[in-house]
């Protein structure tokens, strides 16, 4: 639950670190090194019910509301797929409901200028991603 | 004659390109082999000078069209050494021609208590179609399993072969391993207990001459984009005798020979299993390409696509980390492995990155991957025109992906 993205690193923060980078080299570690610090979810919540079809590499993602703010774990076997989904939380984990559906995720994609490096398959699986977290906030 | 790897590689205009600023290393080559500029001509020139449908204008163009059509038809024939022309049959690829005879030669001849025999280390349209055709007549679909280096196992298969047994589908090269099964000793074991065979040569035909007379398989099923052409054309052969009994399972023109709403008597082989329009360039591209791979020095190619292959194992034996998932002494054209501790997707990624073109997953082969207890593998697969380069380059490119994800 106390997850540093979207509290102490914002989609903001996101934008201005990838903005530094000139080589794809830097650009992946950064990713990377994202999904590291993201936490690991409990072995107990990978289940099927929590699974996110739609990726090529497993995904899980559970929701839970503190009030009116949306906290969401969230966990794959595939480093890359870490860091991407620390790039989301940062812009989605600990939001409002109206915060998370008015979000413009294709503009933040955008200009991570990262959907262009995924293949659509990946790119695919982001998006599950995302529509996963605005059903919940719309639940 | 020889074979130099430098100048075969110029015949493929696609490999002389960069990707992500490096030059591209493609080793895909199970998914789809890339075309050399025969084949992407011979398109090119029915486009712009034949284009008609076949069998069936009355004009100048469309007996052009025919006549090509035809004649690719006869380079198949002549290529896998069948009996004639009536045996070969134009398909989208071989997944088509696997249930082309699940669903033809099954529907009509399983019954409840009988068996189909796959083995473990099937690509899915080699079990898929079965299992929908078993479930229909009561059959049963059973596994050959396989050994811990990945081979098949010979005495359960012996073991499994009883009179229940009546047809066994086997696939030659397995793509997820590159496993080369011995079917030719398969076959003849399965026709002791009367069972049929088809084998699956999508990823052997790129390979060595293949030669359905003496193999005596009663099927034999490739596409043609694994070989250098075209996607969407593939070629199912089946012995005359068998598919003068078969009763067609998909209906439409061109298949007939008179339809009435009583009744429609079919056309004659091959054409009673190809209704609607075919892909007549897609025919035309792969016998452009069987050419284009019969006049090279096919021994020469062998040779230096085993070299490649070998190069490629020795490097990975002192390569830390490295897991190679399949281990058969008989191996073509593939290497699966993963790295421990790295998920096969982050490895394909960061390899594309540099140029290198892998494909990662399991390889439309679940069951295979559940025998290893892993989800998926990271495959190398390789064709004539890779080179130790290559080899060097993918394991460069290895070395990056570990300060990455390590």
């Amino acid at each position: 639950m106390s997850s540093v993205f979207g509290v102490d690193i914002t989609s903001e923060d996101i934008l201005e670190n990838l903005s530094f980078f000139d080589s794809w080299e830097e650009r992946y570690k950064y990713i990377i090194d994202l999904g590291k610090e993201l936490p690991a979810i409990d072995e107990s919540l990978k289940v099927d019910a929590n699974i996110v079809r739609g990726c090529q590499s497993q995904v899980w993602l559970v929701p839970t509301v503190e009030g009116d703010q949306y906290f969401f774990q969230v966990d794959s076997d595939a480093h890359i797929v870490r860091g991407l989904l620390a790039i989301i939380l940062s812009a989605f984990n600990g939001k409002t409901a109206k915060a998370i559906l008015d979000f413009d995720v294709d503009a933040y994609f955008e200009s991570i200028d990262l959907i262009r490096h995924l293949s659509p398959t990946r790119g695919n699986g982001l998006r599950a991603m995302v529509s996963r977290i605005k059903d919940a906030a719309q639940a | 004659m020889s074979f130099d790897v430098n100048i075969i590689r110029q015949d493929f205009p696609i490999l002389a390109q960069t990707i992500n600023d490096k030059p591209l290393i493609y080793l895909d080559n199970g998914a789809t082999t890339q075309k050399p500029n025969a084949v992407i001509d011979a398109i090119c020139h029915y486009y712009r000078h034949d284009n008609s449908n076949v069998h069936r204008g009355a004009h100048t163009l469309s007996d052009r069209a025919t006549g090509y059509f035809e004649q690719a038809r006869q380079t198949v024939k002549a290529f896998i050494n069948a009996a004639s022309t009536d045996e070969i049959i134009w398909t989208k690829g071989t997944t088509e021609g696997v249930n082309l005879v699940a669903f033809s030669w099954g529907l009509e001849n399983l019954k409840a208590g009988d068996r189909v025999l796959v083995s473990q280390m099937e690509h899915h349209a080699n079990i898929v179609p079965w299992q929908m055709v078993c479930q229909r007549t009561g059959a049963e679909l059973v596994p050959i399993p396989v050994t811990e280096d990945g081979e098949l196992d010979m005495d359960a298969f012996k073991a499994l072969l009883d009179s229940r047994v009546k047809f066994v589908s086997m696939v030659q090269v397995s793509n997820a391993l590159g496993t080369v099964n011995p079917v030719k000793e398969v076959i003849e074991l399965a026709h002791q207990v009367g069972a049929k065979v088809l084998i699956d040569g999508a990823q052997a035909v790129a390979h060595w001459p293949i030669d359905v007379a003496e193999l005596d398989c009663d099927f034999y099923a490739f596409s043609g984009h694994k070989l250098y052409g075209p996607t969407g054309i593939g070629v199912l052969y089946g012995k005359q005798a068998l598919l003068d009994e078969m009763t067609p399972f998909m209906g439409g023109g061109e298949m007939i020979e008179t339809v009435t709403f009583a009744k429609t008597t079919y056309n004659k082989l091959p054409y009673k299993f190809e209704p609607g329009t075919p892909n007549i360039a897609g025919a035309i591209g792969l016998g452009a390409a069987i050419d284009y791979v019969t006049a090279l020095d096919r021994k020469a190619v062998a040779a230096h696509e085993h070299d490649v292959l070998q190069y490629a194992l020795e490097r990975a034996a002192g390569y830390e980390g490295f897991r190679l998932i399949g281990n058969a002494k008989n191996r073509a054209g593939v290497m699966s492995f993963v790295l421990d501790g790295a998920h096969p997707q982050d490895v394909g990624t960061l390899l594309d990155q540099q140029g290198v073109a892998v494909r990662t997953g399991n390889h439309c082969a679940m069951p295979i991957m559940d025998h290893f207890n892993v989800t998926g593998t990271v495959r190398a697969s390789f064709a004539l025109y890779n080179s130790r380069e290559d080899v060097d380059g993918l394991f460069n490119a290895l070395d990056k992906v570990k300060y990455f994800l390590f």
